[in-house]
């Protein structure tokens, strides 16, 4: 049952222009604009400026993919009726909402493999082996966390035409903040301390680790993973209690 | 006849108010029954209730067997819901739409043939955004029936629609009757209910006011039959035994509880006379009538 939900939300995602631009191609245009701006000289220790771009192009693509759309959606098929229409179903509520979840994990993956080989072939980013498998838990803590911060937002997302506004206006100062467009070492102190308390910056930081030219072994972030894994937890638990099946009106 | 709804004492307060006040209600398997009430009156509070989307503050109530609030999730294979207000997901056609729907149930319909039941079928490739606002209702209605449910709940299913719309609609719940399916719908039209259910129970303040067929209504009402018709100033007056009043607009109106006798009266003196009797109309009291008067006492809501 969760994979017939899945597939059909997987077609839904597809068929939204809106979702599919900022999930997919606005990433991208970043990392092309970035590395235009900024060049993509070589470092005096060897590696490529892109390096630095990449992790934080990847958290923006795996933050839209769940948080910002598992958001947009939820509201607007609450919003719509849809989901009190499933509600009228057998099927378990449950799964509904965790397709949800895991369209947004499919989405950031493929995310993953398409910026690491465009960085890859055309800006020389390179990803050691021994990093792949922190590369992946990150990936999973941080799609299940911000789809649950998803799922947080709509509980206070009054209507499907705030969604974008209320999701956007949280989200695209946390960018900023958190080292995803200007690299943390640019920012006053006071910025990077404020950036820290939010998941967006310890996502980026964990990516950061495993696309480290220098790591040596595996990197395992385990202080960034907690902190995500500590808003996901409070936002599964503000979904759990505060989640609403019925359009607001 | 089995019961597919049995319902004793449903109450409902939201703090003071009381939006549904001591329901008592059968529903046999395979009838069509309308409630009929205004805005506020209390229809869809009770409908969600039996639909296991809202808890009630007291009374019984069993929905196939079971207590709607305690059915497990198997329960929902047998019912099929047209909410209020709901719009399908806009990026999916009309054909995708049923077959999600479809995939919820163990036992579905085809979904061709679901679409095909209601009038879809040339509409299956078209995304539901593109729909009018009839054929989305179609759709509801189809994802509603995919399940192959024996239950049909039907909360005002034609509501904002165009005449032609509605008459469209109507075919479709008809067809449900056809299908042997037990069908609970909420109307505020009196037409609607007359032309569709079985059995109409009028609702008012949360309480039922009246209930039975459309004619056993307009009996229980003391609402009499109306004859009238529209003299010219010349012709001379009817003899008072005849009882007529004269409106604003000049007709003359005879309200009798017996049309028999007052026609012959009257025809007897027309003829007698040499009058004619221009626009002469016998009414009986409409449904409408029946509703207003059910309604009346002390409702503002």
């Amino acid at each position: 049952m969760i994979r017939h939900q899945l597939s059909f939300d997987l077609l839904i995602f597809r068929r939204n222009p809106a979702a599919t631009f900022f999930t997919v191609v606005l990433p991208l245009i970043f990392l092309v604009i970035f590395t235009s701006i900024f060049g993509n000289n070589t470092l005096d220790n060897g590696a490529k400026v892109a390096t630095l771009y990449v992790p934080g192009i990847l958290t923006l693509a795996i933050v839209s993919a769940t948080a910002v759309n598992v958001a947009i959606t939820m509201t607007a098929r609450r919003e719509r009726g849809v989901l009190k229409r499933v509600r009228g179903t057998p099927i378990p509520p449950w799964v509904f909402v965790l397709s949800q979840a895991l369209s947004g994990f499919v989405i950031a993956i493929v995310m993953t493999v398409i910026i690491t080989i465009v960085g890859r072939v055309f800006y020389g980013v390179e990803l050691q082996l021994a990093t792949v498998p922190s590369l992946l838990i990150s990936l999973l803590i941080g799609a299940t966390s911000f789809a649950a911060l998803g799922l947080a937002l709509t509980t206070i997302i009054p209507s499907e035409d705030a969604a974008p506004a209320v999701t956007n206006a949280i989200m695209l100062p946390l960018y900023f903040i958190s080292g995803v467009f200007v690299p943390d070492t640019e920012v006053p102190d006071w910025v990077g301390t404020v950036g820290a308390l939010f998941p967006v910056s310890h996502l980026n930081k964990a990516l950061q680790e495993s696309f480290n030219p220098f790591a040596e072994g595996a990197a395992w972030p385990w202080d960034h993973w907690l902190v995500i894994g500590c808003w996901g937890i409070v936002c599964a638990v503000i979904t759990l209690k505060r989640f609403r099946w019925s359009p607001n009106r | 006849m089995a019961t597919a709804i049995g319902v004793k004492g449903l109450t409902m307060r939201y703090g003071d108010f009381v939006a549904v006040d001591g329901i008592d209600l059968e529903v046999a398997e395979g009838e069509i029954l309308a409630f009929l009430g205004a805005n506020g009156a209390g229809k869809t509070t009770t409908i969600e209730i039996l639909e296991g989307f809202r808890s009630r503050t007291s009374g019984q109530v069993e929905v196939l067997g079971q207590d709607p609030e305690e059915a497990p999730l198997s329960w929902r294979e047998d019912i099929g819901i047209v909410l209020q207000e709901s719009e399908p997901v806009p990026e999916l056609t009309a054909g995708e739409a049923v077959r999600m729907q479809a995939g919820y149930y163990l036992d579905p319909l085809d979904p061709g043939e679901t679409l095909r039941l209601v009038g879809l079928e040339e509409s299956a490739h078209q995304r539901t955004r593109k729909l009018s606002g009839g054929q989305k209702r179609r759709l509801d209605l189809a994802l509603a029936l995919v399940g192959n449910p024996s239950l049909v709940f039907l909360d005002e299913p034609t509501t904002g629609f165009d005449p032609s719309a509605r008459r469209e609609s109507w075919g479709m719940i008809e067809a449900l009757r056809d299908l042997g399916k037990t069908v609970l719908l909420t109307t505020h039209y009196m037409d609607e209910a007359e032309h569709l259910a079985d059995r109409i129970v009028v609702i008012g303040n949360g309480r039922i006011v009246a209930q039975g067929t459309a004619k056993q209504l307009a009996d229980q009402v003391n609402a009499q039959t109306r004859v009238s018709w529209k003299p010219l100033t010349t012709d001379p007056r009817p003899p008072d035994r005849l009882g007529a009043q004269v409106d604003e607009t000049g007709r003359a109106i005879i309200e009798t509880s017996d049309s028999l006798i007052t026609l012959n009266a009257l025809t007897n003196w027309a003829i007698e006379i040499g009058v004619p009797l221009p626009e002469l109309n016998v009414a009986r009291p409409t449904l409408e009538d029946v509703y207003l008067e059910l309604t009346s006492d002390g409702s503002s809501s």
